[in-house]
């Protein structure tokens, strides 16, 4: 008994250790005050203000063009590289998963700094292009490391059974092997816009003068105050991402017999 | 009652409000090789896991050489277990394995080296100290499995479904090899397992479970000749078992037709199960036969022919080593003796309790 | 034949993108402005504000990374423990927070820590003295361990969930308590998960330069912070690549470890 309220306690400091943050940030929202230190009443009007502000909007519209964007086409390039890194040689497999992993592994400053360093020597003009193709960069692995596993665990006979009755490859491929792979591609893009949208360190490196993304656009307001705006703006993304996270959890099509009580 | 070395009493337990063991009672006696038998679900593992102390029962006690160990944590009991998929530790070699329990226990070096020696020896893995666990096949893992519970010389070992994992004839050999270890040893098994053949070739005792209760304790032959009801007849070997009427003493009314028999007792036109096994089943000519038919399939099974017929509505089920063509019409006779009667039971539930003594 | 074409886009991307952009990082790095070899921009790392800025993001990190250790273990094996549907509950609990902007919730910290802030507050009606860690390193460790916590649970979890209940019963079963248990059979099997946990909490932190900025009150200068410096204000990409050749010793240091205990990549984050 003791260690279940042992348990219970130690999961629940670190929710809200990891939680209270954004807490945070969901109070500021509401705060009538320009400052971050006072409460200053409740307030609605930086959610009406924040449809007004141009250049928060314009980054929203950057941060998810470029999520959109760079997680389809990592994708595209991450599943299909999965297929054909299956079929390699153990010894290419294991050199291109170790170029995959770089990435990854790599500090995220080196990334970005390597990144700029290219689009310079090509004369590349900073700007969106530049961002996304960032993006896509550091997304693919996360699409092929979220696709490989599920690649390795395909029976290969159920291609080649479909094979056998009579398919094309190409029909084999899209009516069996893509429905299995579905699961990890699906969680391998999430991800990928997850990241994407998060990330603030390479986009730095790689942003031209007046483009931004949200993270930029909060990183140059840190020092002169971020706009309250902001914070009613990812209220609002994280709110977004909780209803539709209960929506695909608790969706009436898979009841599940009591699965577990949600606190803390 | 003497020598006995393990007593359930009235073991109760459940998960998430199903009710997996209902009050069951079960001695083990020293030196026995007793199998908990039944399908998946039966609780047959419920019942090993409390014993090994993994599980603690809602309701009851588990008593162990004279004492109470119902609330015992597993590392205080004097049994081992081999688990199902041997639950090998994989960071050690097969001698650290073999000698973890030992170690535990703080036992001079020059006895466990003498310890894993022998455990090999007996396992007939002789010089496989070194091997980690994942190069071993799985028949060799089961020994090691074993090597590393005996060595604790429990005085019990319980194996959950151990040759679960293995083909056909290596679990055939592993049966004989079970049985001589039990002997040299000279020490307790209780053996889990949903296989009613290896029950069948290994146990001195067979308890037939199913559904959280014991439905027969007896002797391999006694639970495959003398099935005490319709669960267990028809889950120990192929048996026809056919709805019908005790007539008066000796004598059963079996679709229409009457046949002598020997049971006794169970009152005058009553309704009964007959159990009849199918090698127990005698082709003959129409005339000679109590009831008549026609033979409709018929496959070769290698030490038998197998063949289905037709008569009074029934399909019975035939083995014989002499072999009749489809479409024959054929009479049916059984020995008096091979009719195994049982007592009908009037609702599911009680079919599910059988006989729980 | 053709399932090797599939891979050409995917070669292609990696060496346009990751393969030559590392190599113009060492050429830069081990050239001077004129374009003549150099190990000045290596050598630099001696300087004593640069050797200062790395030991101090090297002391911060390692700091940061045994932390997140010590908290995550405990935490991995509780989540284990609950049998709970895993995938949902964790992904609640860590993936969650990522959807809210990182420097967003790096600067709620400092409301949080502010003197006059909302722990200061709550502290005060207890009676209880006031926390001053605001533009201190304890904030940056805090803001480290905050950020990367995730990083070092997932792997250990994912591990953890593997070990068969059967080989810690079998354990038991053998004569060991609960603490031999742990110690001898469920630490070891773990290693694997520790040592990628290890790793992606150590190398994210040995190299921020965004919550020493926002934690530390512009006082505490990392080897990140240097690097950025050099390129976004002072220019000299040179000098950047150069300590970022230096930095990359560490990461390759970690990738080979992770390369050794984790040959199949079967410990990944997700």
């Amino acid at each position: 008994m003791i260690r279940q309220i042992l348990r219970k306690t130690y999961i629940a400091l670190i929710f809200i250790f990891l939680y209270a943050p954004i807490a945070t940030l969901v109070v500021l929202s509401f705060n009538n005050s320009k400052t971050r230190a006072k409460w200053g009443g409740f307030t609605l009007k930086w959610y009406q203000e924040l449809f007004q502000n141009e250049e928060i909007m314009q980054a929203l519209w950057n941060t998810l063009a470029i999520a959109s964007i760079s997680a389809v086409t990592a994708t595209l390039i991450g599943t299909i590289a999965c297929i054909s890194i299956q079929s390699m040689k153990k010894r290419n497999r294991a050199i291109v998963m170790g170029i995959t992993n770089i990435p990854m592994l790599n500090a995220e400053i080196v990334t970005g700094i390597s990144l700029m360093l290219l689009f310079i020597s090509v004369g590349a003009h900073f700007g969106f292009t530049t961002i996304l193709l960032s993006h896509i960069t550091f997304n693919i692995p996360y699409v092929i490391l979220n696709v490989m596993p599920r690649m390795k665990q395909l029976n290969p006979s159920t291609y080649e059974s479909a094979l056998d009755l009579g398919a094309s490859p190409l029909q084999a491929f899209f009516k069996i092997t893509f429905p299995d792979l579905l699961p990890g591609i699906l969680s391998g893009f999430l991800m990928a816009f997850t990241m994407s949208l998060d990330d603030f360190i390479i986009t730095y490196f790689t942003k031209g003068p007046g483009v931004h993304t949200l993270s930029t656009k909060i990183y140059t307001e840190v020092r002169k105050g971020i706009k309250p705006e902001m914070y009613s703006l990812s209220t609002i993304i994280f709110v977004t991402v909780i209803i539709l996270l209960l929506l695909v959890n608790y969706s009436p099509k898979e009841k599940k017999p009591k699965t577990q009580s949600k606190k803390g | 009652m003497k020598d006995v070395l393990v007593d359930l009493n009235n073991i109760s337990k459940s998960f998430d409000g199903h009710l997996v063991l209902d009050e069951l009672n079960l001695y083990v006696r020293e030196n026995e090789f007793l199998t908990l038998l039944g399908p998946s679900g039966c609780g047959k593992t419920t019942t090993l896991r409390i014993l090994g102390g993994f599980e603690k029962p809602d309701k009851g006690q588990v008593i162990f050489s004279g004492k109470d160990i119902t609330n015992l944590p597993p590392n205080k009991r004097q049994l081992n277990t081999v688990f199902q998929k041997y639950a090998l530790f994989p960071h050690m070699n097969v001698a650290e394995n073999i000698a973890f329990g030992l170690k535990i226990k703080n036992k001079p070096k020059s006895y466990i080296d003498d310890k894993i020696k022998y455990a090999l020896k007996l396992v007939n893995l002789d010089g496989y100290e070194k091997r980690m666990p994942d190069s071993l096949s799985g028949g060799q893992q089961q020994r090691i499995a074993i090597a590393r519970a005996i060595v604790n010389e429990p005085k019990l070992l319980l194996l959950d479904e151990p040759l679960g994992a293995l083909d056909l004839k290596l679990r055939q050999d592993m049966q004989y090899e079970l049985i001589r270890l039990k002997n040299e040893l000279g020490i307790t098994f209780i053996y889990v397992t949903h296989d009613q053949e290896e029950a069948l070739t290994m146990s001195d005792t067979i308890v037939v479970m199913n559904q959280g209760y014991i439905q027969q304790i007896g002797s391999p032959e006694r639970i495959y000749n003398e099935p005490e009801n319709a669960f267990v007849a028809d889950f120990i070997g192929d048996s026809n078992i056919i709805s019908s009427t005790m007539i008066e003493d000796r004598l059963v009314e079996i679709l229409g037709a009457r046949f002598a028999c020997v049971d006794e007792g169970f009152g005058t036109n009553q309704p009964v199960d007959v159990v009849i096994r199918p090698e127990d089943v005698e082709l003959v000519s129409p005339a000679e036969g109590t009831i008549q038919g026609r033979v409709t399939h018929l496959i070769f099974k290698g030490v038998h022919y197998e063949m289905e017929v037709m008569a009074n509505g029934f399909e019975w089920l035939v083995h014989s080593t002499r072999m009749v063509t489809p479409g024959t019409e054929v009479g049916i006779k059984v020995d008096p003796f091979n009719i195994q009667i049982m007592k009908k039971p009037e609702s599911e539930d009680e079919e599910a309790v059988g006989v729980n003594e | 034949m053709s399932k090797k074409l599939l891979s050409v886009p995917y070669l292609f991307w990696s060496a346009l993108f990751i393969i030559v952009p590392l190599l113009m990082v060492f050429y830069y790095g081990l050239t001077d402005k004129s374009g003549a070899f150099t190990l000045a921009n290596i050598a630099a790392i001696a300087s004593p504000e640069h050797s200062k800025a790395l030991w101090a993001a090297v002391r911060l990190s390692l700091i940061s990374t045994v932390i997140c250790l010590l908290l995550a273990y405990p935490l991995a094996m509780i989540l284990c423990n609950m049998k709970v549907n895993h995938s949902s509950f964790t992904v609640v609990i860590f993936i969650l927070p990522m959807w809210m902007n990182f420097l967003l919730r790096t600067l709620a910290w400092q409301s949080l820590l502010e003197k006059t802030g909302v722990i200061n507050s709550i502290l005060g009606a207890l009676h209880l003295p006031p926390l001053q860690i605001i533009n201190t390193s304890n904030a940056v460790i805090l803001g480290m361990v905050y950020n990367f916590l995730p990083f070092m649970v997932l792997p250990i979890y994912n591990v953890l969930v593997k070990i068969d209940a059967n080989i810690t019963n079998a354990a038991r079963d053998l004569g060991a308590n609960e603490v031999q248990t742990f110690f001898k059979v469920i630490l070891p099997l773990s290693v694997p998960g520790m040592i990628s946990g290890i790793t992606m909490v150590f190398v994210p932190a040995l190299t921020t330069f965004v919550i020493s900025n926002i934690l530390g009150g512009g006082k505490i200068l990392l080897i990140g912070n240097v690097i950025e410096q050099e390129f976004t204000q002072a220019y000299n990409w040179n000098l950047g690549s150069g300590l970022s050749i230096v930095l990359m010793l560490f990461i390759i240091f970690n990738m080979v470890i992770t390369a050794v205990t984790d040959k199949d990549g079967e410990v990944s984050i997700l």
